[in-house]
């Protein structure tokens, strides 16, 4: 499953209100590192495909989840469950770590 | 030697060359080193790679891009041009090295060993933090070491930018098209900048300057919203009402990984022999960012690139003909049919 792009309008519906963790990459055009982490998100998207959704909110077009927030720095990924924010990482990370920051979110209900 | 070449598959492969790093300098390194037909591999970094270009938008002094181009998408066109001779790219970052002796090996995060006849090293350089306790906590909360990345998230706030050089410089004036205000928090009463960037911000009626002051502490809890400046003359200290913090005071190389091994200057530079690329160890060269003390632009560093995949070429040779097997340094490849990068049609257009 490849990555979902969310916006401020579709942002309650695909990432609250969804039955499995989101991981949310607030990300912008202008933002290398957030180019370096974005195949690195692809991937994952496929490798959690059914146990975590992996979505993508572009900050310039989106100000107002943006805001809502509190992003002060992208990429920031952002781990929703059950609608709350479980989980912020700030920066672009390796791919080893971010595995193990879904597996964290993932371990209490597995 | 006694390690003969296997040419297999997986880890017992012994590569011609192996770049570590992929800045300007690593990746021009990779374009000749794979134009040479010695299909380097480029362990290209996993949140580093493309350098310090990822962080920029506009790149003016390119030559050749009399219109300029975004940092990252000259990066991503100098990454198609050396795949498309054979470069192989990897996104891991190296974390281990044994550089001496004739076959040398780097070690991957992912666990992956890679053996090569020659290694250049083009490592670049990292940004220099404050070192304040609050600094990792509150970066990304108001902290920034990416003007371009996080400006426009401080529409309308006051800014800080510490620093006294061209890329504080850079960074305060890039800053002004969202901010409110940007402060300059400078340790001296004079700039080390150019005069162009230095006029360019002393003109510009968003920024102040705070003279002969140092940061000495982040305040907020989740959040920025002030600092403490010291006075570096009187030592009074006074706080300074600002959402933002980006922090501009230099670089050091990034030569951790190969300290102990290669041979550093005091500043934690690779040395390398005249105006070669030749470090200490045979067959390890070293470009870029990591060697250069002086120049520090894309430019210079492409240029350190190519010398030193033309010296690695060298010593190819002459390790191959010293043991009769002159196929070792490669032969030249034919470029891909696909004409340009596709990048650089967008550039060219």
């Amino acid at each position: 499953m490849a990555t979902v792009a969310v916006t401020d309008d579709t942002f309650k519906a695909e990432v609250l209100e969804s039955d499995v963790p989101v991981l949310v990459d607030f990300w912008a055009t202008w933002c290398g590192p957030c180019r370096m982490v974005a195949p690195i998100l692809e991937e994952l998207s496929d490798e959690y495909e059914g146990k975590i959704k992996i979505a993508k909110l572009d900050t310039d077009a989106n100000q107002a989840t943006t805001m809502a927030y509190g992003i002060t720095s992208i990429p920031t990924l952002n781990v929703y469950s059950g609608g709350e924010l479980v989980k912020s990482v700030i920066g672009a990370r390796p791919k080893r770590a971010l595995q193990e920051e879904i597996e964290a979110v993932l371990a209490p209900s597995a | 030697m006694t390690d003969q070449p296997t040419n297999t598959t997986g880890e017992a492969t012994v590569h011609d060359i192996v770049i570590v790093g992929s800045g300007p300098a690593g990746y021009t390194a990779a374009v000749y080193a794979a134009r040479a037909g010695l299909a380097p591999v480029v362990i290209a970094g996993s949140v580093t790679a493309g350098g310090a270009l990822m962080n920029t938008t506009e790149v003016e002094n390119f030559p050749g891009f009399p219109a300029g181009i975004q940092g990252p998408d000259l990066m991503e066109a100098m990454r198609e041009q050396a795949e498309r001779f054979g470069a192989r790219v990897l996104w891991d970052d190296a974390e281990q090295v044994e550089l001496t002796g004739d076959i040398k090996t780097v070690v991957t995060g992912g666990g992956e060993t890679f053996k090569a006849r020659a290694v250049i090293l083009a490592t670049g350089s990292a940004y220099r933090e404050l070192g304040l306790p609050e600094e990792k906590q509150l970066s990304g909360r108001g902290v920034s070491w990416c003007a371009t990345c996080d400006g426009f998230f401080f529409r309308d706030q006051h800014i800080a930018v510490v620093g006294g050089g061209d890329s504080a410089m850079e960074e305060a004036t890039f800053l002004t098209r969202f901010a409110s205000k940007v402060t300059i928090v400078h340790r001296r009463d004079s700039l080390r900048a150019s005069k162009i960037m230095a006029d360019r911000a002393q003109a510009d009626p968003k920024i102040e300057f705070a003279w002969n002051s140092e940061v000495v502490g982040i305040s907020g809890e989740d959040k920025v919203t002030g600092l403490t400046l010291r006075d570096t003359v009187t030592g009074e200290e006074r706080r300074l009402d600002t959402t933002g913090l980006f922090v501009a005071i230099g670089h050091d190389p990034r030569t951790d990984l190969v300290k102990g091994q290669v041979d550093l200057d005091d500043e934690g530079y690779i040395l390398v022999e005249g105006r070669s690329t030749r470090t200490n160890l045979r067959g390890v060269f070293a470009c870029g960012d990591a060697v250069d003390h002086t120049y520090r632009q894309a430019i210079t560093a492409a240029g350190s690139g190519c010398a030193a995949a033309l010296d690695a070429q060298t010593y190819l040779t002459e390790v191959a003909d010293a043991e009769g097997e002159k196929e070792l340094a490669g032969t030249p490849s034919v470029p891909h049919p696909d004409g340009l990068p596709a990048a650089l049609d967008s550039v060219a257009g």
